[in-house]
């Protein structure tokens, strides 16, 4: 690199690297993009390439049987028609944890818009979106502290009422929601705070100084122009809630089966490699169709996703 | 309406951090069955300076994220420099790819992903959740570095080499350090990434290496005292710091005033 340095330092040009002797200019594209892409191909891709072929298997290639190749593994949902209600029981569970984070996300996001400025603004934003960067496990830990029977809720309904019952629901499908929606709230906030931020005011003025109530504003005005926000985030939530495992397992013990709880199983209990490499790459097949139909939202709204 | 929305505002936050603050809690109360009255104790945390299980994964948990933090803010660096500077086909593509560690269920790449290191005999251990956590970290490598070259004009470095700098020199001594509070926030941002890492640890931890998530996670399955409280407030604390510092160096969605 030193000596290369040295003479190409006689002939710089505003052209850039471009007309440089030496290392040509997709050399050095390469050497930089090789390492990153490199490591992201045998990590990610090619993975993803052997589980694909493994889904294909009749049988984990650990013995001496021999493997045949089969379509068997994805027949799995006329075969075991359970696991279709354990897949209506994964949508609807995605589904609820995504409408009740638009909602709830939706107003926080408008509150911080429109009721809050400068440095306040600054530091709630920073306080809703830090527990989204910290140890998911640990928060869904937390609320197993709360919902539990005898728990904090307990604790504070005995201090309100004392004598009353218990209000603790974990182990329920509810808990795993409220877990889930904890989770994925903060993200749902950010999504929408930044459509709804650009909205000018001398709209929603001019709608109100025509007379304009309330929901029509809310309905007419902030919802449209907040779309983009809330289909980003309602994709970015439902997907990961479609692929959670560890959540409804330890909010819903033994009501917490999902399709993220069955495909685990396949990989650590029953070590029936190719039935769940066939449920996972449905799955996958779910995500990506969700993401091809929400791609153009998806892509303006991209910048904000990191 | 505005006292409205700042109420609901505040129950949100109390939402969010309520029942991290009462697990934060119960890792300071006595009674090892999570009971009221509410007695100040640190014997769980005496306790855990004396559990060699959770010590020995937690130390696996930081050398891991430090590894992470550094190779991949290496490699991310290297190809963020390359998409925000450079012209060639195919970038599209190359950025797409950046999105599946992203944007995948961590279930269906962890599984991949033990599949495939046990179908060629990479194995599971310390090596595979290294190969792992670092393709994860990339992508947020690359996006934070990224977004830190669009706030860097890129005159500066054409000046500097239109005065007779190489475009190594110019890179190391004109965009460099101006990129490094977004280095610096990326490599922070790798690293919480890595320690709060659970469901790809999960599937490529062995029972003699794992990290401090997995070894929590199967505490929790198993039955557990207010020792998990204590570890689970130090790691939350430790993460909160890291992505603090991050904010403060890389200001997500906030302006910068960098030139």
């Amino acid at each position: 690199m030193q000596p290369e340095a040295v003479s190409a330092s006689t002939t710089r040009g505003p052209e850039g690297s471009r007309a440089r002797p030496g290392i040509p200019g997709w050399l050095a594209t390469l050497v930089l993009l090789l390492p990153t892409y490199g490591w992201l191909f045998i990590a990610v891709l090619l993975p993803l390439c052997t589980m694909f072929v493994f889904s294909f298997m009749n049988a984990t290639p650990m013995g001496k049987a021999p493997i045949v190749f089969t379509l068997r593994q994805y027949q799995v949902f006329s075969t075991q028609p359970y696991l279709l209600g354990i897949a209506w029981t994964s949508l609807l569970m995605g589904f609820w944890t995504t409408f009740a984070c638009a909602v709830l996300g939706f107003f926080a996001a408008l509150a911080l818009a429109r009721a809050t400025i400068g440095r306040t603004r600054e530091t709630l934003l920073i306080l809703i979106l830090l527990p989204f960067w910290t140890n998911g496990l640990v928060r869904i830990f937390s609320w197993t502290m709360v919902l539990r029977e005898g728990g904090f809720l307990d604790d504070v309904l005995h201090w309100v009422w004392p004598g009353a019952g218990s209000i603790g629901f974990l182990y329920t499908r509810s808990a795993i929601v409220v877990g889930l929606v904890h989770g994925y709230l903060p993200y749902m906030i950010l999504t929408c705070y930044i459509a709804l931020v650009t909205i000018d005011d001398a709209i929603i003025e001019a709608a109100a100084s025509l007379g304009a109530r309330w929901w029509t504003i809310l309905f007419r005005i902030l919802i449209p122009m907040a779309a983009p926000g809330l289909i980003s985030g309602a994709v970015l939530t439902f997907v990961p809630v479609l692929g959670s495992f560890m959540e409804p397992r330890i909010l819903g013990g033994r009501v917490g089966v999902t399709m993220g709880t069955v495909i685990e199983d396949q990989f650590t209990q029953a070590f029936n490699w190719p039935l769940g490499a066939a449920l996972s790459f449905t799955m996958l097949a779910v995500v990506l169709a969700i993401f091809a139909t929400f791609s153009g939202v998806l892509r303006r709204g991209s910048g904000a996703v990191a | 309406m505005i006292g409205l929305a700042r109420f609901y505002l505040a129950a949100i936050l109390v939402f969010l951090y309520l029942p991290i603050v009462v697990m934060m809690a119960m890792g300071f109360n006595e009674s090892s069955l999570y009971e009221l009255p509410f007695h100040f104790s640190t014997k769980w945390y005496v306790a855990l300076a004396g559990n060699d299980q959770l010590i020995s994964a937690g130390i696996n948990s930081i050398v891991i994220a430090v590894i992470t933090a550094v190779v991949s803010t290496i490699l991310g660096t290297m190809a963020s420099v390359a998409l925000a500077r450079r012209t060639f086909k195919g970038k599209t593509l190359l950025q797409l790819m950046l999105l599946p560690p992203i944007a995948i269920p961590w279930l269906i790449t962890g599984t991949a992903m033990l599949v495939f290191f046990f179908w060629t005999g990479i194995g599971r251990g310390m090596h595979a959740l290294l190969i792992g956590h670092v393709a994860l970290a990339i992508p947020y490598v690359v996006l934070v570095v990224g977004t830190g070259f669009q706030t860097i004009r890129a005159d500066l470095e054409e000046a500097a080499m239109s005065l007779g700098s190489t475009p190594i020199h110019a890179f190391f001594s004109v965009t460099l350090p101006l990129l490094a509070p977004s280095i610096l926030g990326a490599a922070l941002f790798a690293f919480a990434v890595s320690l709060d890492q659970f469901v790809i640890s999960y599937f490529l931890a062995t029972p003699g290496f794992t990290t401090l998530p997995v070894q929590i996670y199967s505490a929790i399955r198993k039955g557990f005292t207010p020792e998990i409280n204590a570890i689970s407030t130090i790691l939350l604390i430790g993460s909160m710091a890291a992505i603090l510092v991050f904010a403060i160096f890389a200001r997500p969605g906030g302006v910068s005033d960098k030139r």
